[in-house]
C-alpha cells in the first residue's frame, strides 16, 4: 500500500494524479480527484460537499436490486464500517485484502469514483464503495434535507441513522435521492454512505437542502474532526 | 333565444329545481340556473341565480350545495326597488356580484317585457344571512334599456381591471348589443352616466370579462337556452387589448359581428353550458363555473358546475374535473412516476443479465424467417407480484416508469367526505390493492396497508392553468398550511407548502 499511497502523494500534487492510469485515445482525462490543501473546506457554491475519505473498492456482486443491495450493504466487512470515523491512511482488511482510507476533495460537483479507483489501478466494476464526510453545522439546522445523486445504487446514512436508499442501475442526477426532513446538529454530523457499481462509469454528489429546497451553502467540512 | 320567450321558461326552471338533489358533477341542491360569479365570504362559497327574489345557494366547501333562501327576503317588500320596477319590470334574473372595497355590489336582471329591462344594484356588507351585518340596501338602477333601443339590458358580468382598479359591467343579450359601461368602484353605480354605452359583441348574453397577461377576454354565451336538452347553449370567448375591445375570436372575426370562439359546448353527459363565471382559488387555481342547460344524469334539469380553467397560446381553455380511473402519477419536474417503494419485476418476468437478455438485439432474430412472432407480454397486475411486497406501511417513492403493478394507482371517488370546487376528495391506491397514499404528521409520505378515510388519506387534486396536476391531501396532522405532494427529488416525493411556482408540485395523470 506504501506504493499506492505515493502514487498518490505525488501524483495528487501534480493534477494528473489519480487519473493518470486511464488517459486514452490521445485524450487527457481532466483530473478531478485533488489532495486536501487545507485543513477545512466550505460546501461548495451549490452547496456540493466536496471533500469524503473513501475507501478504496471492496469487490462485490454487481447486483443492483433492491433486495441485493440490501444484501449486499448489510454484510460487515470491516469493524466499526457504520461507526467508525476513519483518517487518511487508516487501513482495514476485508476478505484478507488490505484496502486504505483516503481523504479527496472533487473540483466537480460530483466525485468521480472511477477515477480514484482507476487511478489506484483498483477495479471499478462490480465494487462498494464506503464514503464518509463529516460537516460542522454553524447551528442545529432542522426540517433540512440530504440530497444525492450516485452511479449506481446507494445507501446513505447521516449521524448514523439511514436516510436514503437508490437501487437499480442509474446515473448521478442532481438531487435524485432526498431525504426526508432531518436535522443537522450544531457541530459535527457525519455523513456515510455505500455505493455499488456494476460497471462503467461510477460517481456521486451530495449536499443538503433547506426547508425550501434550495442549497445550503453555509456548511463546513471538516475531516480533522475524524482524529 | 329570444329574451320574452325565455322568460317564462326561466321562472319555470326557478320553481322546479328546487325540488331537485342527486350527487353528480358536484354535490348537493344543483338545479339552478343562470348562476352568478361564485364568490367566497369567509369561509363558505356563494353562489346568486335566476328565480323568484333571487335564490342563493351555498356551500362550505365548494362541492356540495345547498338553498340558502333569497336575496329579497331582506328587501323592504321582498322586491326591487321602485326605480329598477319603473325601469325594468319585477323579474329577478341572472345576477352577478363582486366585493369591491368593504362593499358587496350584486347586479341583477329586472326585466319586464324584454326587451324592456333594467339591471339593478344591490349593496351589502357581507353575504352571510347569518350575519348580524347582513342586509342589502336597493342603490336603485344601473343601466336599462326601453324596449326599442337595440339593448336588452339584462344579464350583468362585473369585471375589476387589476391593472389600474377601474370597474366594469357588460350586460344584454340577443336583442341588440352586448355593451359595457364603466362603473364608480365607490359606489357601484355608472361612472360616467351622461356617456354612450360601448357596444362589444352581438348575438350574446351572459357576457362577462376577464383579464390575463395583458389581455381582456370577453367570455359570451350563444345559442339558444332553456329547452332542456335541446338548448344549443355554448360558451364563447373573444379577446382584446383593451377593455373597450374591440374583441376578436381565434379567427380574427370581431364579436360585435358574431365573432366568438368556442370555449365550451355540451359533451358527455351534459348539454348546453352558458353563463361563464371566474372563480380565482390562489395559488395558481383557476376554476370556472357555468350551468348545464341539462345534465342527463339528473333527469335533464339544468345545474351547476365547476371546472378547472386552462390557459393555452393566450387563449382560455375548459378543463375537465379528475375522472375516477387508473393512472400513472408522472412528476413534471423530474419524469418519474409515484410507485410503491417495492422491488420492482420487470413485466413479463427478469431475462437475466445486466442489461437483460432481451436487450440490445437480444430478439434480433425474432419475426424472421421460420421463428414465430414474438407473443405479447401480458399487462402487470398487482395480484401477479404483490405476493412478494412487504406488508404494512412502505414508502412512496418515484422510478422511471416501467409499466410495474406499484407504479399504477387507482384513484377513486370517497363518497360523503365532502370536496372543493369542481370535485370530490379521491383515494389513491396501488391499483388492484388497498395499499393508500397517505400524508404522515412530518409532512412526509407512506403507503398504508389500507384506506381509513381518515383526512390524512383524502386527496384534492386541482388542475392547474397548464393542465397539470396539484395533489393535496385534505389534512396533514398537526398541520395548518396547505400542502402539496412534491417530487422535491428524482425518486424522491414529499410534501411541501403548496407553491405555485414550482415545477416540483406539478404532476401528468396519464393513461398507465
Amino acid at each position: 500500500m506504501t506504493s499506492d499511497r505515493t502514487r498518490i502523494a505525488c501524483a495528487m500534487a501534480v493534477c494528473t494524479a489519480l487519473t493518470g492510469g486511464i488517459a486514452a485515445q490521445g485524450v487527457p482525462v481532466v483530473p478531478t480527484i485533488i489532495r486536501p490543501a487545507t485543513a477545512t473546506r466550505p460546501a461548495g457554491a451549490n452547496g456540493f460537499l466536496q471533500r469524503w475519505l473513501i475507501l478504496e473498492p471492496i469487490a462485490v456482486p454487481g447486483q443492483l436490486t433492491d433486495s441485493a443491495v440490501r444484501t449486499t450493504v448489510s454484510r460487515d466487512y470491516f469493524p466499526g464500517q457504520l461507526t467508525a470515523l476513519p483518517q487518511n491512511g487508516d487501513m482495514v482488511t476485508v476478505d484478507g485484502k488490505p484496502l486504505e482510507w483516503h481523504t479527496v476533495d472533487t473540483t466537480k460537483y460530483n466525485v468521480n469514483l472511477f477515477h480514484f479507483a482507476a487511478g489506484l489501478k483498483k477495479p471499478t466494476s462490480n465494487v462498494l464503495f464506503w464514503v464518509v464526510t463529516v460537516v460542522r453545522a454553524p447551528q442545529d439546522m432542522r426540517d433540512i434535507r440530504l440530497a444525492i445523486g450516485s452511479n449506481a445504487a446507494s445507501v446513505w446514512w447521516l449521524n448514523g441513522a439511514e436516510v436514503i436508499s437508490l437501487f437499480n442501475d442509474r446515473q448521478t442526477v442532481i438531487d435524485d435521492g432526498v431525504s426526508k426532513r432531518v436535522t443537522l446538529n450544531k457541530g459535527m454530523n457525519v455523513i456515510r454512505a455505500a455505493i455499488i457499481n456494476a460497471g462503467g462509469a461510477t460517481d456521486f454528489c451530495a449536499r443538503f437542502l433547506d426547508a425550501d429546497a434550495r442549497p445550503i451553502i453555509g456548511l463546513t467540512i471538516d475531516l480533522a474532526a475524524t482524529r | 333565444m329570444d329574451g320574452r320567450a325565455a322568460m317564462k321558461t326561466r321562472l319555470a326552471f326557478a320553481a322546479v329545481l328546487l325540488l331537485v338533489a342527486r350527487a353528480w358533477a358536484l354535490d348537493g341542491d344543483l338545479g339552478l340556473h343562470d348562476p352568478s360569479t361564485i364568490v367566497r365570504d369567509g369561509s363558505r362559497f356563494y353562489v346568486y341565480v335566476t328565480g323568484a327574489g333571487l335564490p342563493m345557494s351555498v356551500s362550505d366547501d365548494g362541492w356540495t350545495w345547498r338553498r340558502a333562501g333569497t336575496v329579497m327576503q331582506s328587501m323592504p317588500g321582498g322586491k326591487p326597488g321602485v326605480e329598477v320596477l319603473a325601469r325594468g319590470g319585477n323579474n329577478t334574473w341572472a345576477p352577478d356580484v363582486m366585493k369591491v372595497g368593504d362593499k358587496y355590489f350584486l347586479y341583477y336582471s329586472a326585466p319586464g317585457t324584454q326587451p324592456k329591462s333594467a339591471i339593478g344594484l344591490l349593496v351589502g356588507k357581507t353575504l352571510d344571512p347569518q350575519s348580524p351585518e347582513y342586509g342589502w340596501t336597493d342603490a336603485g338602477p344601473v343601466v336599462w334599456s326601453d324596449g326599442v333601443e337595440d339593448s336588452n339590458a339584462i344579464d350583468p358580468g362585473i369585471f375589476r381591471d387589476p391593472t389600474n382598479g377601474s370597474l366594469w359591467l357588460t350586460y344584454g343579450s340577443y336583442f341588440g348589443y352586448i355593451r359595457l359601461v364603466e362603473l364608480d368602484p365607490r359606489t357601484g353605480k355608472r361612472l360616467y352616466p351622461q356617456r354612450t354605452p360601448v357596444n362589444v359583441a352581438i348575438n350574446s348574453e351572459a357576457s362577462i370579462v376577464i383579464f390575463r397577461d395583458g389581455w381582456y377576454y370577453l367570455l359570451v354565451t350563444h345559442g339558444s337556452c332553456c329547452a332542456g336538452a335541446a338548448s344549443s347553449y355554448s360558451l364563447r370567448v373573444g379577446r382584446a387589448r383593451k377593455v373597450t375591445g374591440p374583441y376578436l375570436d381565434r379567427s380574427d372575426v370581431d364579436m360585435l359581428q358574431g365573432g366568438g370562439s368556442l370555449f365550451l359546448g355540451s359533451s358527455a353527459r351534459v348539454i348546453g353550458p352558458g353563463h361563464f363565471g371566474l372563480l380565482d382559488l390562489g395559488d395558481g387555481v383557476q376554476k370556472f363555473s357555468c350551468h348545464f342547460e341539462a345534465d342527463l344524469d339528473r333527469g335533464g334539469i339544468s345545474v351547476l358546475d365547476i371546472r378547472p380553467l386552462l390557459w393555452r397560446d393566450g387563449w382560455p381553455v375548459a378543463g375537465d374535473n379528475v375522472a375516477a380511473g387508473t393512472y400513472r402519477i408522472e412528476s413534471v419536474r423530474t419524469g418519474t412516476a409515484l410507485e410503491l417503494a417495492v422491488e420492482g419485476v420487470p413485466v413479463g418476468g427478469r431475462r437475466g443479465g445486466a442489461r437483460g437478455g432481451g436487450g440490445r438485439g437480444g430478439n434480433a432474430g425474432a419475426g424472421r424467417g421460420e421463428a414465430p412472432p414474438p407473443a405479447p407480454v401480458p399487462a402487470q397486475e398487482a395480484a401477479q407480484v404483490a405476493a412478494n411486497w412487504p406488508g404494512g406501511a412502505a414508502d412512496a417513492r418515484l422510478s422511471p416508469y416501467l409499466l410495474q403493478a406499484q407504479q399504477k394507482w387507482s384513484v377513486t371517488v370517497v363518497t360523503n367526505a365532502g370536496g372543493y370546487p369542481g370535485s370530490p376528495y379521491f383515494r389513491i391506491s396501488v391499483a388492484g390493492t388497498e395499499r393508500t397514499l397517505t400524508a404522515t404528521a412530518d409532512g412526509e409520505l407512506t403507503v398504508l396497508p389500507a384506506f381509513t378515510g381518515d383526512s390524512e388519506q383524502l386527496w384534492r387534486i386541482d388542475q392547474l392553468a397548464d393542465a397539470t396536476y396539484r395533489l393535496m391531501p385534505k389534512a396533514v396532522r398537526g398541520g395548518n398550511a396547505p400542502m402539496a405532494l412534491s417530487a422535491i427529488g428524482g425518486s424522491s416525493p414529499t410534501l411541501e407548502r403548496v407553491d405555485a411556482n414550482t415545477d416540483r408540485q406539478r404532476w401528468l395523470l396519464r393513461t398507465p
